[in-house]
């Protein structure tokens, strides 16, 4: 409205910092518990929050860091996507929600992948990133995932995925629904090629991503309390009109009802990791 | 009674017109029938003009036609000594989805389909077309009974999306789609996958993936409905008609986007105008489909299939 309010304020904001009046970095809030917790001391903690456990949503750089023996990993380059494949616009245009992702992000799109080694084993890594616009999956995330399988294959290892996604990218449309039986064909070529296929589905994983290679691991490990579903809880109450069970499509109640082999806690997510690869790759006795 | 959409009011009242003029007893019959006849070159002129530029959000209205044919008139129509085959072996019969054994053109094919069914009863027998775990696990049987005895598979897809329940999740609505998506490219005989009217998001693409996958003219197919894109992407339902114009869902855009390989042109006017003209067409397509793989190897069917769905994605508008 005016050029003062539009223009020089985050101007005289920036002069003034903006450390002393956000605690944004220094100070985390429990997502769950509402605490108040030291970044450093979250970060020290995995990002699980020391009071109530949860465990809150991290990026690949986090996990690899936690999961490769000493940190140590090499990230696996992406094969560039065709961008904004439908010209797609809402109440922004398609290209512009990627580059403000892209410049909040270390990554080009919800989805890295790395290779190294875990204990014994070599073994590529795959991790969705829901930081990266709700982790939707597009032609993107597409090309993660079949470039994890590949690279797979190539090196005879196991694949790893952490999943993560509000469900499809829906500004690309069918083309982002088309990577379902996509991705089931890079989890195809790895069984045929007889390497073990071990997801981990942390909060949130949803839709489209549910519904295909996600369900599809030899081995399914989900992090506690994550939400995994196909249909979100508010389109199911909007269609039944009925409160939902408590824990509906959290970990625990897919564990109860037969959907996944275990949960797992990020501290032990490593050594059960390594301990499962040692099992399935290191057979003799 | 016929269900007039709203873009065809002006369909409507020059019907009812030339019904009038028909039931007119007295009066010149030489004049009445040139009347007659002047009014349904007026009619046909105005069902090719519109139906040649249907909106996108146009044609989920003619997708939607409650008279338009259901997997129910493809199966008696297209296919002769159908049997139709029931149950996942675990839970239920999901009558979302249903299957069965016949003849096209004599050879036997397996048929898997959605029926959203055509008055309230059937319906709700039904559930509209929207799956639950126990249909996509048995298309996943019969998609693998198919493979054993080496019977080609016709699948007909039309859903609003699979159904979003308590049960539905409890019993793994996720995992039973993502089976039969795997199933779909697993099998080594012809698989051929029709969209006849919705295809609606994963519960779709569960039956969706085809060596060859054709779609009707007015057909839609879709990652999202327009309405929920627009609840969330727009803030209110109220934006679905900009929603479906930029999520791409048109028979002639998927055809661009190499996600379907062919269009099968409806009768004018639609399908649900004429289900003869409709049958004719895809008996049509799917025979030509059928052909072009009786002579490849099974083993390169189902690898020419995998090859198509991993390429998704490299073709933009
Ligand atoms: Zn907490």
């Amino acid at each position: 409205m005016n050029w003062l309010t539009n223009f020089v304020r985050p101007k005289i904001q920036n002069i003034i910092g903006q450390k002393s009046e956000t605690p944004d970095n220094l100070w985390h809030k429990c997502r769950n518990c509402g605490q108040l917790l030291y970044v450093n001391d979250i970060e020290k903690n995995l990002h699980i929050c020391p009071n109530c456990d949860h465990h809150e949503r991290i990026g690949p750089t986090e996990r690899f860091k936690n999961l490769f023996n000493n940190g140590e990993y090499k990230l696996v380059d992406l094969p560039p996507t065709n961008e904004d494949p439908l010209k797609f616009k809402d109440q922004k245009k398609y290209t512009e929600r990627l580059k403000a992702a892209r410049n909040k992000s270390e990554f080009q799109d919800a989805i890295a992948v790395a290779y190294g080694k875990m204990g014994t084993v070599n073994t590529v890594v795959a991790v969705q990133n829901f930081l990266f616009m709700g982790g939707s999956m597009g032609v993107g995330v597409g090309n993660g995932i079949v470039t994890a399988a590949e690279k797979a294959i190539e090196k005879k290892t196991p694949l790893i995925l952490f999943t993560a996604a509000g469900g499809a990218r829906m500004q690309e449309g069918i083309l982002s629904l088309m990577q379902m039986p996509r991705c089931t064909v890079a989890v195809q070529r790895l069984r045929d090629a007889g390497l073990p296929y071990i997801v981990v589905l942390t909060d949130p994983t949803t839709g489209g991503v549910t519904a295909s290679y996600a369900m599809l691991g030899d081995i399914q490990i989900a992090e506690p309390n994550a939400l995994i579903c196909f249909a979100g809880p508010r389109v199911i109450k909007d269609t039944i009109r009925e409160e939902l069970p408590d824990g509906f499509q959290r970990s625990e109640y897919l564990l109860e009802h037969g959907m996944i082999d275990m949960i797992v806690h990020r501290a032990k997510m490593k050594e059960t990791l390594t301990q499962l690869l040692s099992l399935l790759v290191n057979k003799a006795a | 009674m016929q269900t007039y959409l709203d873009f065809e009011k002006s369909i409507a009242e020059l019907e009812s017109r030339i019904r009038d003029m028909k039931s007119l007893e007295s009066g010149d019959e030489i004049n009445i029938a040139e009347e007659v006849d002047r009014l349904e070159n007026k009619l046909d002129k105005l069902l090719r003009s519109t139906y040649a530029k249907l909106t996108s959000w146009e044609k989920i209205k003619v997708a939607r036609h409650p008279d338009r044919p259901h997997l129910s008139d493809y199966i008696s129509n297209l296919f002769t000594d159908f049997m139709e085959l029931s149950g996942d072996r675990n839970f239920s019969d999901d009558q979302a989805i249903i299957g069965g054994i016949g003849r096209f053109n004599g050879q036997s094919v397996m048929v898997v389909g959605h029926e959203k069914g055509n008055d309230t009863e059937s319906r709700i027998k039904h559930n509209f077309g929207m799956a639950r775990p126990e249909g996509f696990r048995k298309a996943v049987r019969l998609f693998h009974l198919a493979d054993q005895f080496k019977i080609p598979i016709v699948t007909f897809v039309d859903t609003a999306g699979a159904y979003p329940g308590i049960g539905a999740e409890e019993r793994g609505q996720a995992e039973a789609i993502a089976r039969s998506t795997e199933a779909c490219l697993d099998v080594k005989v012809p698989l051929i996958s029709v969209i006849v009217g919705e295809g609606g998001s994963g519960g779709a693409v569960a039956l969706a993936v085809g060596n060859k996958v054709l779609m009707m003219e007015h057909a839609v197919y879709s990652v999202i409905s327009p309405e929920g894109c627009a609840s969330i992407l727009w803030r209110t339902s109220e934006k679905a008609e900009d929603a479906a114009n930029a999520l791409k869902i048109t028979a002639q855009d998927l055809l661009k986007l190499e996600v379907i390989d062919e269009v099968i042109p409806e009768p004018i006017g639609g399908a649900h105008r004429d289900h003869e003209k409709t049958m004719k067409s895809v008996r049509k397509a799917i025979d030509n489909a059928l052909l072009e793989f009786s002579a490849i190897s099974s083993d390169k069917i189902m690898e020419l299939r995998r090859e198509k769905f991993l390429n998704m994605g490299n073709v933009g508008l």
